[in-house]
């Protein structure tokens, strides 16, 4: 199942993450024989990286001046070094959400990105641990059929 | 420049791949349940700390993971199987070659990196997995599979290491194989352990000092070859191409028990359509399919039947109608009424073949040939329909639709299908 219907584009520019197909494996029969899904599809110029490659709802508005908004889709790169100004997907007191990396000297601070909110940072050694840096999001400007949640 | 084989891992592979989505789950007890929620198949540390043993059946802890607040799980195969093959492809980044060797154990081919180097390329290994799929592993380093495998073990069980331990260096080895117990070895099975006992064999090293001659007539070529392996002489190459399947089996404990005779039926005719996919995976085809269902010896004082029968088909075939054809034939012969009100309950039912052959190059009957022009179309469609729309999206009236079949092995406390799931990704909150 394609995940992201962009365009039309040519199929032989699609490819599984990650690219491997069903690991056959030369002792044990996998108990995930049975089980195996189609990897959610993404272009490679895309996702230069499939095994690194993860795809996250988006929920709530903090990051609308990063152009993140409510019910977006974020794809997270884990082989790229967060940087100051990098968006990322962190942990935070056990829960996963998504901020704006601020790096000011050696302090690393886990960023709103809205107008509308206080500067509210967080520590970043503290209490937070990046999860992985985003690379792109996706936005539906149609509903969002099949995909309802 | 010496041979080099390494053995990579993932700790308790299966919890850790609950861990990389969910952050609640750090550094709590963890444990993943076994098919239908049976028993313990895999525990994080901190689980293992709290005294939950391998195999522990879910029935007898659950009161303990109750009270100290440990995560169950039920096994999400299709988040693991993702997840494996993540580790694997950026292990195909590091070595030239690779082979998997089980869901979560890979051998990786190193003996163009120089000695010297081995274990930082081992830790360069681990946090790059770490880094880009989340999954913790230890890397074993060795001349052999064997000693790469008990490199692992020490890995493992020795904090210090840092999840690397390397047995290139023989001195250093010898060190080792002194200290460990020879249950520990890959390949020595509980038969084979009381013979070296009784043999005076404790340590790894005693059976490395082993005349091989003798061990042959005791523990077979396999018992010599774990000598010669252990020796630093490898005797089993990295297997990179699977060996051709020469059986197929699906084989499933029903959730419940069962008692009719229609969802026997309907649960044999789902096992013979899942062994077509397989076989046309494979491009291989069989002529004999072996049905079998049996009670339970679990359930004391119930009346106990075990059947099973093998059904002939006139030449070989991966045809899922053909194959469901011949399953219900098996169940057709043997099926019988219970005596006086007191059916038997069967608790587990399988399709078995022992003679898988190419399709291809299958000799074709004379008589009763069966239509492969007409098949093989209709089945390639019934794969791209469930390749495209998701496993279960088409399937032959006899199997029944997934989501109604009421024997299906449970996954009650499943986590989501993170990946693979378009309607079951991960959140972050913005």
């Amino acid at each position: 199942m394609g995940l992201y219907r962009i365009a039309d584009l040519d199929p032989a520019g699609l490819i599984p993450i990650p690219i491997m197909g069903p690991a056959l494996c030369a002792g044990f029969p996998s108990p995930a024989d049975d089980f195996l899904e189609g990897a959610l599809e993404l272009p490679r110029w895309l996702a230069p990286n499939p095994p690194a490659t993860f795809a996250w709802n988006i929920s709530g508005d903090s990051m609308r001046a990063a152009g993140i908004f409510d019910r977006d889709l974020a794809v997270v790169d884990r082989s790229l070094k967060a940087g100051n100004g990098s968006v990322v997907v962190a942990a935070i007191d056990g829960e996963m959400s998504i901020k704006r990396l601020r790096i000011e000297g050696n302090v690393a601070r886990l960023a709103f990105d809205n107008p509308d909110l206080p500067a509210f940072a967080v520590q970043e050694a503290a209490e937070g641990e990046i999860w992985g840096v985003v690379r792109f999001t996706i936005r539906w400007h149609v509903a969002r059929a099949g995909l309802v949640r | 420049m010496s041979r080099a084989i390494a053995l990579i891992d993932g700790n308790s592979f299966y919890c850790s791949c609950e861990r990389v989505f969910d952050p609640k789950l750090a550094r709590v007890p963890v444990i993943v349940l076994s098919n239908n929620d049976g028993c313990a198949i895999a525990r994080t540390a901190e689980a293992k700390a709290l005294g939950i043993k391998m195999g522990d059946p879910f029935f007898k802890i659950r009161e303990q993971c109750r009270r100290d607040g440990v995560r169950v799980f039920s096994s999400n195969y299709t988040l693991y199987g993702d997840m494996s093959a993540r580790t694997n492809a950026v292990y195909r980044d590091f070595a030239p070659a690779v082979e998997i060797y089980s869901i979560d154990e890979s051998f990786l081919e190193l003996s163009d990196v120089h000695p010297d180097r081995r274990v930082e390329f081992a830790r360069d290994l681990r946090a790059t997995v770490r880094a880009w799929t989340g999954i913790p592993t230890c890397v074993g380093i060795g001349p052999t599979k064997t000693l790469a495998k008990l490199a692992n073990h020490i890995a493992k069980s020795i904090p210090d290491l840092d999840g690397v331990c390397d047995l290139s260096d023989e001195e250093e080895r010898a060190a080792w194989l002194c200290r460990i117990h020879v249950g520990e070895v890959w390949g020595i099975g509980r038969a084979s352990l009381a013979k070296l006992e009784a043999m005076g064999v404790d340590s790894v090293a005693d059976l490395r000092d082993l005349d091989p001659r003798p061990v042959r007539k005791a523990m077979t070529v396999v018992g010599e070859r774990i000598i010669h392996e252990l020796r630093g002489l490898s005797c089993l190459p990295l297997e990179l191409m699977p060996a051709q399947r020469k059986g197929c089996a699906v084989t499933r404990s029903f959730s419940r028990r069962v008692t009719e005779r229609a969802v026997l039926e309907q649960a044999v005719a789902a096992h013979a359509t899942r062994l077509g996919e397989k076989l046309r995976r494979g491009g291989l085809g069989t002529s004999h399919v072996t049905v079998f269902y049996h009670t339970s010896t679990h359930d004391r004082g119930d009346p106990m039947r075990s059947v099973s029968t093998t059904v002939t088909l006139p030449e070989a075939t991966n045809d899922t109608l053909a194959l469901i054809a011949a399953a219900r034939h098996g169940v057709d012969r043997t099926w019988r009424e219970a005596p006086e009100g007191r059916p038997w309950r069967y608790s587990k039912a399988g399709v078995v073949t022992t003679d898988l052959m190419l399709l291809d190059a299958s000799p074709r009957a004379l008589i009763g040939q069966l239509d492969r022009e007409r098949s093989g179309p209709l089945m390639a469609a019934m794969d791209a329909c469930n390749a495209r729309f998701g496993r279960g999206s088409v399937v032959p009236a006899r199997a029944g639709l997934v989501e109604k079949r009421k024997w299906s092995t449970k996954f009650e406390m499943r986590s989501p299908r993170y990946t693979t799931q378009v309607a079951e990704l991960p959140t972050a909150h913005a």
